[in-house]
């Protein structure tokens, strides 16, 4: 194993450690190959610093004198500080750091080394196959089949092994509008409305190229989806120019003379490299103590980060209307078809379909619309808003759809299953987690990891009776609608329970949650007891009535 | 579609929808500006915005009808005579028991019983029961023990508008207290020997402490341009054992300027979020804000955590030091976050002209609902009960803020004649419980201190 060679100091005692809300405690440093831990001299020998270091964005040092510092900049946007008397070994270890958190191979990763603690009831990897999708979805509708054209991913890379598509269209078919299709992500269900049959599907940008290039079988395929004299809309998450632009690289856009019942709506969403930008000076921004509140909402403005939510909410708004308002089909594309494309097909949902704002339902959602459908997640959240990498994949997509998740929480408090919490714990571990649901970049790297078999599913763990109490929505009532957000800026808040979760306590916020959460069990026991009277008075009256006619 | 209807008090629109006819009324004192707007095919649009901010637009079809109602809204929303005012006709059919009792809900005596005065460091001075000293202070004042009669007169003489420095707060557990009072007349080199004297008995009505804070919630700039005009602010080398602190706070015109733009950004139709975010931060709103609150947050650390007394004042010491004392004493003490304990707060600090537009309330206002977002479980009433004393201190439906002072509310012989908002409001105090306060809860006890970081201070 490499890692013993990465470490050159393995433990460094007499080190202060600073970090939000504690005050500074002092205790020994251990470093291992995949945690950075801190134990404090407390009669417990408590650790109060257990860090994975791929959660680790980038590291600073500075000396003064013989004492080093170490600030540690992590992905979920803490800011840690280490003091470290004696500068060789303060050097030896932020060299160590920086080796461990800046791993190439996955294989390498802690989700490959961890043994849960608790008793695994529920396979995570097993609990959202495509399979089970097509089981329900065949129990409202029988238009549709599972294809396993590309069970040896030799069709498209990015895609799962199995994908819903019309039924009238066959595997060769198939085939053919892959090579139409950027990086063979041809059209598959990504929703059924079951309202009115209305079905919302996904891909990536049409290789039209200059040539004005056709594909019969592509239109065939998207026009299964059209009822008799129907037409349908082809959102495209890039202005016109932009589309117009693609072709000259060998993309483009679907052409009105080949597609004539679609109506195709250029709905701009900023690129996934813009993204990382936004999310680095937001979150300069937030660390900014300067306390100056002429600037404060200037900076906020200049990282755009609101714009962008505002942005997907309102495509997301746009496909669900054409679905559940106009009674049409949509079809989802940008270019490559596995970031913004995403976004919006998984928020519409969301505002579709109540099934989605319950935990299981969601966390389907995340299966499908992300993980199987080939987000690069790996690529993606290699680094988060303190990264000083070069590189130009990463970006905060996931993020972006998780703080478009919270708005609409925010504004239909009663109307999900899950909370806040749950939505940051997903935020966390799509960054750096033991689990090895988010490693990989689509199925096919995940099989060839064999992931399933050698690491644990985060949903193994979130779905355990004690977890899952923490990640549920006291406020809960389960309804039926269709949900729209409001998009008007003032709706749209800062996130701040991630965004300044380090920088204020959430001591009072989280007394009033608890507050709220006594109330509704009171409550509930309330109508318990009610519920019981009542039983033993109806009890006692037809007692009463068996008396009186015997 | 529907008809209007110009009553004496109320604008009322009709919706002619058959079943429902959904009625819209419009005090006319809420009123805030009235708008004829370009002509259009459909008629001539008359636009009415309120002082709760709501904005109604009516489409007359006829020029003239449309011009008759603008006219008279602009007559009947301006009143001349206090008379016109809504709360001498508002009739809600209690007797004229219920209605002394209303009144007799909130008082100021009871309230500084509670503090625990007059004790043996403060008295009660009846110096000014015929209004002599000060017309637009109470008959009976909260003063120093060691302030004589003399010493009052002579300080009255020396503060503008003969607004004296007089008790605001006091905190039984540390003999701190907050005086209010208005600058004083000092221009460049005058001095009062009285009003020396004054500080120096507040300070001595505090033995835990050797010295008090002055706080002038003027921005330093409009302070010293007020010494031209033979005004201004205390100097440190005349008044012994004061420590003397700025704390800027802008003046009436510049908040107005800033409610008003805050307005226009609201009013955008389908702004950008970089229109929405450039517009706030333009207007200046929450800065503002947030300077109301840093002051409040000095004063109240300068009681609970020194133990030193605060004198505030502003110019004349009616709004901004309002503001800052009303703040202060939300902070420091539990029993003003509760409804009982709001009422009586607001009572004893809104001297003012409703006439005017200012934005001061609305700036309370806001603070109080910022402190609510971050303390959710400390105070006894929600958003819904702020809401509805903003919306009457401009309807003007009740008597409780007219006038300046409590001298002009005795001559228009307000209790006799009008109704007290407090009692309607307690009357439905159910509708304004928040279900999160509990009495015993950790949040709702001793002082808090919010957060005051720009990021903290949400729009909404």
């Amino acid at each position: 194993m490499e890692f013993a060679e990465l470490i050159k100091t393995p433990r460094a005692d007499n080190v202060i450690l600073h970090r939000p809300f504690y005050p500074a405690v002092e205790g020994t440093l251990c470093l291992t190959g995949h945690h950075l831990i801190l134990s404090s001299r407390r009669q417990d020998n408590a650790e109060e610093l257990w860090l994975l270091h791929s959660n680790i964005d980038s590291i600073e040092k500075r000396f003064v004198g013989s004492l080093g510092t170490i600030i540690i900049k992590c992905k979920d946007l803490r800011i840690i500080q280490l003091d470290i008397p004696g500068m060789e070994e303060c050097l030896n270890i932020a060299s160590s750091i920086e080796a461990l958190s800046t791993l190439d191979s996955v294989t390498l990763m802690y989700p490959f080394f961890y043994r849960p603690m608790f008793e695994v009831v529920e396979d995570g990897w097993h609990s959202f196959l495509p399979e089970r999708e097509f089981e329900l979805l065949s129990s409202v509708t029988n238009e549709w089949r599972l294809s396993y054209v590309n069970k040896e991913f030799s069709v498209c890379p990015s895609y799962p092994p199995a994908v819903t598509v019309p039924k009238s269209i066959d595997d060769e078919a198939l085939r053919r509008v892959a090579t139409f299709r950027h990086g063979g992500r041809f059209p598959v269900l990504s929703y059924y409305h079951k309202k009115n049959g209305m079905v919302m599907m996904r891909s990536s940008q049409p290789l039209t190229g200059t040539n004005g290039r056709r594909c019969k079988e592509d239109s065939a395929l998207i026009n299964a989806t059209l009822r008799a004299g129907k037409r349908g809309y082809i959102i495209d998450t890039r202005s016109l120019n932009v589309a117009q632009q693609a072709r000259a690289k060998g993309g483009g856009f679907e052409q009105e003379v080949q597609y004539p019942q679609w109506r195709r709506i250029h709905k701009s969403v900023e690129r996934y490299n813009i993204l990382q930008e936004s999310l680095i000076k937001l979150v300069e921004a937030c660390n900014d103590q300067s306390h100056n509140m002429d600037r404060w909402l200037s900076k906020l403005e200049a990282s755009n980060w609101l714009t962008h939510v505002k942005e997907i909410l309102t495509a997301a708004c746009l496909a669900g209307q054409c679905i559940d308002r106009e009674g049409a089909s949509v079809l989802v594309h940008g270019t490559e078809g596995t970031d913004s494309t995403l976004q919006i097909t998984s928020l519409a949902q969301i505002i579709l379909d109540p099934r989605c704002r319950t935990i299981r339902g969601f966390e389907a959602l995340v299966e499908r619309e992300w993980l199987q459908a080939g987000h690069p997640f790996r690529l993606r959240c290699a680094q988060s808003a303190y990264s000083n990498s070069k590189q130009k994949w990463e970006s905060p997509v996931f993020f972006l759809f998780l703080d478009c998740v919270w708005q609409i929480l925010r504004q239909f408090p009663c109307s999900f299953e899950f909370n806040e919490h749950f939505l940051i714990m997903l935020f966390e571990h799509a960054y750096a987690s033991q689990f090895g649901t988010f490693l990989g970049n689509n199925e096919s790297e995940r099989c060839k990891l064999k992931l399933s078999q050698k690491t644990m599913s985060l949903w193994s763990w979130v779905n355990q009776p004690e977890e899952l109490r923490k990640f549920k929505n006291p406020l809960f009532e389960a309804n039926s609608l269709v949900i729209w957000p409001s998009v008007a800026p003032q709706s749209l808040q800062l996130w701040e329970g991630v965004f300044l979760r380090w920088n204020r306590s959430s001591k009072f916020l989280d007394e009033a949650y608890e507050e709220m959460n006594n109330i509704i069990e009171y409550n509930k026991e309330l109508q318990a007891k009610v519920n019981a009277l009542r039983r033993q008075l109806a009890e006692l009256e037809t007692d009463d009535g068996m008396q009186e006619n015997s | 579609m529907g008809t209007l209807y110009l009553t004496a008090t109320h604008v009322i629109f009709v919706e002619n929808v058959s079943e429902t006819h959904k009625e819209t009324w419009i005090l006319h004192s809420q009123i805030s500006s009235i708008e004829k707007q370009a002509t259009t095919v459909t008629g001539c649009p008359l636009l009415i915005r309120c002082k709760n901010f709501q904005i109604i637009q009516l489409i007359i079809p006829q020029e003239r009808d449309c011009h008759d109602v603008y006219i008279s809204l602009i007559r009947l929303a301006r009143p001349v005579k206090y008379e016109e005012l809504y709360c001498f006709s508002f009739n809600p059919k209690l007797d004229k028991e219920e209605r002394e009792q209303g009144w007799k809900l909130v008082g100021l005596n009871e309230e500084y019983n509670r503090m625990g005065v007059p004790n043996n460091y403060w008295q009660i001075s009846d110096v000014n029961r015929d209004y002599q000293v000060c017309d637009s202070y109470p008959t009976e004042v909260y003063v120093p023990k060691s302030a004589t009669a003399h010493i009052i007169v002579g300080s009255s003489k020396f503060r503008s508008r003969r607004r004296f420095p007089a008790l605001s707060y006091y905190c039984k557990d540390n003999n701190a207290s907050i005086c209010r009072s208005s600058q004083p007349l000092s221009g460049f080199s005058a001095r009062c020997l009285e009003d020396e004297q004054m500080l120096q008995a507040i300070r001595k009505a505090n033995p835990g402490s050797n010295f008090i804070y002055v706080v002038d919630t003027r921005p330093k700039i409009n302070a010293m341009a007020n010494r031209a005009a033979g005004k201004g602010y205390e100097n440190e080398d005349n008044y012994s054992n004061i420590k003397f602190q700025f704390i800027g706070i802008e003046n009436i015109h510049v908040m107005r300027s800033s409610l008003q733009k805050m307005l226009e950004v609201c009013e955008l139709k389908s702004p950008s979020m970089s229109d929405f975010l450039w517009g706030l931060e333009n207007s200046g709103w929450l800065k503002h804000i947030k300077a109301i609150m840093d002051a409040g947050i000095f004063i109240a650390k300068a009681v609970a955590e020194e133990g030193v007394s605060v004198l505030v004042h502003c110019s004349d010491g009616w709004d901004r030091t309002a503001q800052v004392c009303s703040v202060a004493s939300l902070l420091l003490d539990p029993f003003y976050r509760t409804i009982k304990g709001f009422m009586v707060s607001k009572y004893g600090y809104l001297d003012g002209d409703p006439k005017e537009i200012s934005p001061v309330i609305d700036q309370f206002i806001e603070c109080v609902w910022q402190l609510m977002e971050q303390f959710p479980c400390a105070f006894e009433f929600n958003e819904r009960f702020l809401i509805h004393i903003q919306h009457h201190i401009y309807s003007c439906q009740f008597g409780n803020f007219l006038c300046n002072g409590q001298k002009e509310r005795r001559e228009l012989k307000i209790q006799e004649r009008t109704y007290s908002l407090w009692a309607h409001l307690w009357k439905n105090r159910a509708n304004y419980m928040n279900p999160l306060y509990r009495e015993d809860h950790s949040q709702t006890q001793g002082t808090l201190l919010p957060q005051t970081a720009p990021c903290n201070f949400l729009y909404k």
